[in-house]
């Protein structure tokens, strides 16, 4: 039975059908071959998360998990990092909800109402926020329900009721964002508050345990001394997510309600004004963004300069490479930290940090080249210019490698003066990894958009996965260089393995 | 003797199909020619060719005398391509854009400064100079597109559709621009849907069908190859029958 038109059911089921459609091409490219491995390789990576929970958990339960004061803060503040993701991930699906074109305009022009295609909006966006945070959590919850009681399967009410509750948040900060700044700023701001939202708890925690205890583990801040005597008592409204979590069926109705109520009452006040506001960013397209007038005169410059400045210029007035640049930054403060700490003394801080800025500059340079190299808007203009492909390319691969040089620099100074052959590991694993990166994007180049970077990663998996991989393996030959060990060569025999790999499948090209 | 501006001779390309076959086509130097054909006859496909954006199969092409697959850069720096998509950044003005392509084509700094605040001006973008073009319309962002293609000053100057989607104050403008263009000797060839356009501003117009050149003259001489007194519109649907019929 179908729904009548233009209803919530009608427009669900709508959303949903493209959804699916969606998930569906994006996990087969089209091909049914293609989608039966798929579903093979998610089974593997299903088996081997959940024989990590294994691992990870074992222990705990061996030990006795009771209710007490210890295992609350734990579950609080493993819950708390699970919802700062939960949160960063809404608030961005949210501003999509009123910034993505798409069908909207077509809905918008029709006379069924606005206020119903929000609401399916928004419960789909806590949808998604739930499912996928659901997916993370799922071996831990799975693990404990079956090794120590079923009544953790309640933690999934949690998680119903933690998605609902961000996605709330998120609407709110949204609104409150198209009334303070205004339609044209609110998606940077609310993107930037996304990635600091997502990155800030974790970045907080690192920092925490780096200053009190030197180590770099997030979990040993919840089972220290002090925190357990400053946590409030049990009973304490604080805790009921965790209780909710452990099977506690009074606490878990209490979060649904809070959770699912915060959403409906957001929903109920927020939609009447949709259609506006998502009218009002409709508009921006056609806004201005005038720059300051300079009289400065052109200026004589060779082909591969002139194709450098451009991607600089790109880049810099780039936002959504704003906020991933200040993500990036961001991640790289605890090791920082760690540096400053451990300021003379070599105590070992720099098999972590070594690996970090190794990582750091691999993901940074991976999304850079993607930008210069496949992203250029005017592909056309740039290969009927009289200037050869290989010119291009090579412009392109020094401005994102630039970017890199200068964004790593400041770190690489610090650990100079602190240790030269730490920093000298540093610099080497670092060109590695972002030049590995860069290669791999030069390799799988497409021609796009700048606008379809966010699609990147669906364009080609192999790329994506390579590139991660890679710089994975050259963040462990660093570490290891870091120890001093000589097993380094492993992961550096690894990485150039891959990259041949990467080479071999990418694409021919005339 | 005058060199041609364009001279095809053999050109051949295939995707799944032949898409252009065996294509002789020859453009005099200071002429409008206009390219005609049905949708898939291969017209953007041959320009694109001539451009150096696609290599062909098989086949010569010659710019001036040079010959464009052997010398693609010498052949580049006298050509110029608009397509019907202008080829645009978001996030540069017109005249940080108009920088850039003629540090692409290496024109000297101060000439090109002149060049480009001239052709601002002549294109009415000049209140617009020091806007972002991501916020422009499809017809500024058109006249964009066409500075950028004339502040190297090409001798041959390629549009594709250049029209689409113009209001008609900005056809109009675009149109007196590629006028004014040919008026200075320049080469200028373009495809368009509009017969009309072509019909009032070519000099001679060649019809593409089946990847094939199947007639080519100035509007007298195509109706006299057809024996009547017909509008544009009605003897290129009579030419591409007659050509369909053929293939």
């Amino acid at each position: 039975m179908s729904a009548a038109p233009a209803t919530i059911g009608w427009f669900a089921r709508h959303e949903l059908t493209l959804a699916w459609r969606e998930w569906v091409a994006m996990m087969t490219g089209g091909r049914r071959t293609r989608g039966i491995g798929i579903a093979i390789f998610l089974a593997i990576v299903v088996v081997l998360l959940h024989l990590l929970a294994f691992g990870l958990i074992l222990p705990w339960i061996q030990s006795g998990i009771a209710m007490d004061k210890s295992t609350l803060v734990m579950i609080t503040g493993g819950g708390l990092l699970f919802w700062t993701v939960m949160l960063s991930q809404a608030l961005e699906s949210v501003t999509r909800v009123y910034y993505a074109r798409s069908d909207l305009d077509l809905i918008l022009s029709s006379p069924a109402s606005s206020q119903r295609l929000f609401a399916v909006r928004t419960g789909s966006v806590a949808l998604s926020t739930i499912v996928l945070t659901g997916l993370l959590a799922s071996p831990l919850i799975n693990v404990l329900a079956v090794f120590d009681s079923p009544k953790w399967l309640t933690a999934y009410g949690v998680l119903i009721a933690l998605g609902a509750l961000s996605t709330a948040i998120a609407v709110a900060i949204t609104m409150a964002l198209f009334r303070v700044v205004g339609p044209k700023r609110t998606r940077l701001i609310a993107q930037i508050v996304a990635a600091v939202v997502g990155a800030g708890f974790i970045i907080g925690i690192q920092a925490a345990a780096i200053l009190y205890y030197g180590s770099f583990s997030r979990f040993s801040v919840f089972q220290s001394a002090d925190v357990i005597a400053a946590a409030p008592a049990i009973g304490n409204a604080l805790w009921l997510p965790a209780e909710a979590a452990m099977g506690d069926i009074g606490a878990l109705v209490v979060c649904l309600i809070i959770g699912l109520g915060a959403l409906a009452l957001t929903i109920g006040l927020s939609a009447s004004s949709y259609g506006r506001l998502a009218i009002s960013a409709a508009g921006l397209s056609h806004v201005r963004s005038l720059r300051k007038q300079t009289n400065r005169p052109f200026r004589a410059a060779s082909q591969h300069h002139v194709l450098r400045v451009k991607e600089w210029r790109l880049l810099q007035r780039d936002p959504w490479l704003l906020s991933q640049t200040l993500m990036q930054i961001l991640y790289l403060l605890p090791p920082a930290l760690l540096l400053w700490i451990n300021f003379g003394n070599d105590a070992g801080a720099y098999v972590v940090v070594v690996p970090v800025l190794v990582m750091a500059a691999g993901q940074l340079a991976g999304g850079l080249a993607w930008l210069a190299i496949s992203g250029e808007d005017a592909h056309d203009l740039v290969v009927t210019a009289p200037v050869s492909a290989r010119a291009v390319l090579v412009a392109k691969i020094q401005a994102v490698l630039a970017v890199i040089a200068v964004i790593m620099a400041p770190l690489l100074v610090l650990l100079l003066i602190a240790s030269p052959r730490m920093a000298l590991v540093t610099a080497v694993c670092v060109a590695l990894s972002a030049g590995s990166a860069t290669a791999i994007q030069l390799w799988f180049r497409v021609v796009a958009r700048r606008s379809m970077f966010r699609r990147r990663q669906v364009a080609s998996r192999a790329a994506t996965l390579s590139e991660a991989f890679v710089s994975i393996m050259w963040a462990g030959t660093g570490a290891l260089l870091a120890s001093g060990s000589w097993l380094f060569i492993a992961p550096a025999v690894l990485a150039l393995l891959i990259l041949g790999f990467a080479k071999l499948i990418s694409p021919k090209r005339a | 003797m005058t060199l041609p501006a364009l001279a095809i001779s053999n050109l051949s390309k295939s995707f799944d199909r032949k898409v252009v076959n065996d294509l002789e086509l020859t453009v005099r130097a200071g002429e409008f020619y206009a390219l005609l054909g049905p949708n898939g006859a291969g017209k953007t496909t041959i320009l694109r060719m001539v451009a150096g954006l696609l290599q062909p199969d098989a086949g010569d092409i010659s710019i001036f005398g040079i010959d464009a697959r052997k010398d693609p850069i010498a052949a580049k720096r006298i050509v110029a391509w608009v397509s019907d998509e202008p080829m645009v950044y978001d996030r540069l003005t017109p005249l940080e854009y108009l920088e850039f392509v003629a540090g692409l084509w290496q024109i000297d700094a101060r000439t090109a400064e002149a060049k480009a605040n001239e052709l601002i001006d002549w294109l009415g973008l000049r209140p617009h100079a020091n806007e972002l073009c991501g916020g422009f319309s499809k017809g500024m962002l058109q006249k964009v597109a066409l500075a950028g293609a004339l502040v190297h000053d090409p001798r041959l100057i390629i549009l594709d559709e250049p029209l689409t989607g113009l209001d008609a104050g900005s056809a109009r403008q675009v149109k007196d621009v590629l006028l004014g263009k040919v008026r200075d000797g320049v080469t200028v060839i373009m495809t368009t849907h509009i017969l009309e356009v072509a019909e009032r501003m070519a000099e001679r117009i060649g019809v593409i069908a089946h990847g094939r050149l199947i007639a080519e003259g100035t509007l007298a001489e195509l109706r006299t190859r057809l024996g009547k007194e017909s509008s544009l519109e009605d003897i290129f649907l009579d030419l591409v029958a007659e050509g369909t019929e053929a293939a």
